[in-house]
């Protein structure tokens, strides 16, 4: 294992480009231990009729908070999952805004139950947070409360809270500049990414080749917040569903010798989080799941993946390592360096998937 | 479709064809979120609606303003689950007395194209796409006969009801074997402030009740099959 590569600052995709079709995708055969470069519009070469594509169809909600302190401080909050009867767990963040990397903001006031927070102070209409809990060993992660709000919360939410920003980025992100093609309910608090690139036309390409279409929905949380007792535990347990008709799409997929390909790794945590809660079978409805994958575990729903350029220090990395071998997927990581991919949540795209077996 | 426990989402809901059909629908067992601009009226039909034991909830947002689009789309799934049914119902006249076309100022039928057309448009593509991953869904235009006849000062808004069927029709074309289908309803001449606004003349006697013509389009959505554009007028009271 070489530390060094880890480290090793990867290129990066500072805003979304204009035909994610022409984007690269490294398509990584983990059985042969193969790897080979292709565009993204070339998905459908790459998969066969009767396999089974699922997508997390998580909207991502506006979980960026900005506010002040009753001592006056000004504060961000970042939401962790979508509020549920007006409570939601949250990270706070010192001053200064998203220009700034996590790991480099200053830190924010330690707050203590029952302090409040007033968001969006300068607007007419501020939505007030009461913190609800402060965890013991990281003080920055919070429970909070909303204060009822004249509208629903979820209005006020749009209205008074912006999309999770990253420093990398060039200019400020919209909500439409995160939304997946296929969005429904506002789950997700960092964009289930990897299905960013899947334009209407390539999902149409798919159908007409025969390959089968389903979703879920995952609650994904954040993927960093520059404290690193909160980043050593990411991710924290999150919310999903799995509709019956995805259970069947799975049955008839495996009935017919089709290959499951989850796109993104929360697709792959809802899937295997929930067949791990129920004896190893997927079952319709909703959970929360706590599984973490890495090199040890045995993926039981999911042959494969399509998913961002994930680096070999990433949480993400140690997931893919339960689909294909360390060596293998650093010897990928080291020509994708080379062949100038560019990675992070506006990057380039790999597919992990065996080749599909021949029925005897 | 079995509307018992549906996601409904209805545009244009604090007057009119829109109120009625958010009572209609709740009636019918959906579970309804209701979109308009005007929050006391909003709040009247939302609070009349929940007296009769409907799941009903309000959104105070307008359909021609860009920067509303996900949160009513996303507000909307959140509060009742993906939406399966799209009721765009919110409609501008344009400036009334309705002029002739030489006497309409260009930023008025920019402003009428904006709500009728573009608002519509928006709303699909951020809430249909869930639809076809889902495979199923339906997306329900509400138009006029001043989409198909050329009517005198009709100008701005029966040009925004012809590009909006024939929008609907090219939804239809590209989404139909996705499970999702789009209706265009012509409700007819119904007794409302639009129509009031249009026509002050107008006989009140000889024009059709909201609440009538939003229960015809009930059992319409009801029915499994029904022609892409249907003129409720001429539809059946009872079936």
């Amino acid at each position: 294992m070489t530390v060094a590569q880890s480290t090793i600052e990867v290129p990066v995709a500072r805003w979304p480009r204009d035909n994610p079709l022409r984007e690269r995708l490294l398509a990584i055969d983990p059985r042969g231990g193969r790897f080979q470069d292709h565009r993204v519009g070339d998905l459908p070469k790459l998969l066969a009729p009767r396999d089974l594509v699922v997508v997390n169809d998580a909207a991502t909600l506006p979980a960026s908070l900005r506010g002040r302190t009753g001592a006056g401080d000004a504060v961000e909050l970042r939401l962790l999952e979508a509020p549920v009867e007006g409570s939601a767990r949250a990270v706070l963040f010192g001053a200064g805004d998203w220009r700034t990397p996590t790991e480099h903001r200053p830190a924010p006031p330690r707050l203590k139950v029952g302090d409040q927070i007033a968001i969006a102070p300068e607007t007419p209409d501020p939505v007030l947070v009461t913190v609800a809990a402060v965890d013991p060993e990281r003080p920055r992660l919070l429970a909070v409360r909303f204060a009822p709000t004249p509208e629903p919360l979820w209005a006020a939410l749009y209205r008074i809270a912006r999309a999770v920003q990253y420093s990398y980025v060039s200019a400020p992100l919209e909500l439409w500049h995160v939304q997946t093609a296929y969005a429904a309910r506002p789950w997700a608090v960092e964009p289930p990414s990897a299905g960013r690139p899947l334009r209407w036309s390539l999902l149409e390409s798919l159908r007409q080749k025969g390959v089968a279409l389903a979703t879920l929905t995952h609650g994904a949380g954040l993927s960093n917040t520059g404290d690193p007792a909160i980043d050593a535990a990411l991710p924290l347990p999150e919310r999903y569903e799995v509709p019956r008709a995805t259970v069947d799409a799975v049955a008839a997929a495996r009935a017919g010798g089709g290959r499951v390909i989850a796109v993104g790794t929360t697709v792959v945590r809802a899937l295997e989080g929930c067949a791990a809660d129920h004896g190893g079978e997927l079952v319709a409805g909703a959970g929360v799941t706590s599984l973490k994958l890495g090199p040890g575990t045995r993926p039981r729903v999911v042959d494969g993946l399509f998913t961002g350029m994930h680096e070999p220090a990433s949480s993400h990395f140690q997931l893919l390592l339960a689909f294909a071998d360390d060596a293998l997927l650093r010897r990928a990581h080291s020509h994708a360096l080379s062949q100038g991919y560019l990675w992070h949540e506006f990057g380039d795209s790999c597919l992990v998937l065996p080749p599909r077996l021949r029925v005897a | 479709m079995d509307l018992k426990g549906t996601s409904a989402l209805v545009t244009g809901a604090s007057r009119g064809l829109g109120a009625a059909l958010v009572h209609a629908l709740g009636k019918a067992g959906a579970r309804v979120v209701a979109v308009a601009r005007s929050r006391e009226a909003l709040q009247g039909v939302v609070a009349s609606a929940r007296a009769q034991g409907a799941e009903v909830h309000a959104l105070v947002a307008d359909v021609g303003d860009k920067q509303a689009t996900y949160a009513i789309a996303g507000s909307a799934a959140a509060l009742v689950g993906p939406v399966d049914l799209l009721v765009q119902n919110a409609s501008t006249l344009g400036p009334t007395p309705l002029p002739l076309l030489l006497d309409t100022e260009c930023e008025d039928l920019q402003k009428v194209l904006e709500v009728n057309v573009v608002g519509p448009f928006r709303l699909t593509k951020a809430v249909a796409g869930s639809m076809a991953a889902r495979g199923r869904g339906t997306v329900v235009h509400i138009t006029s006969d001043a989409a198909v006849n050329a009517y005198p000062t009709w100008g701005a808004y029966g040009v925004s009801k012809a590009a909006l069927e024939h929008l609907g029709r090219i939804w239809n074309a590209e989404l139909a074997e996705r499970g999702v289908r789009f209706l265009t309803v012509d409700p007819g001449e119904m007794d409302t402030r639009m129509h009031a606004d249009a026509m002050p003349d107008a006989d009140r006697a000889a024009l059709a009740r909201p609440g009538e013509v939003a229960a015809k389009l009930v059992r319409l959505l009801q029915q499994d099959q029904a022609p892409a554009r249907v003129e409720l007028a001429s539809f059946p009271v009872s079936p």
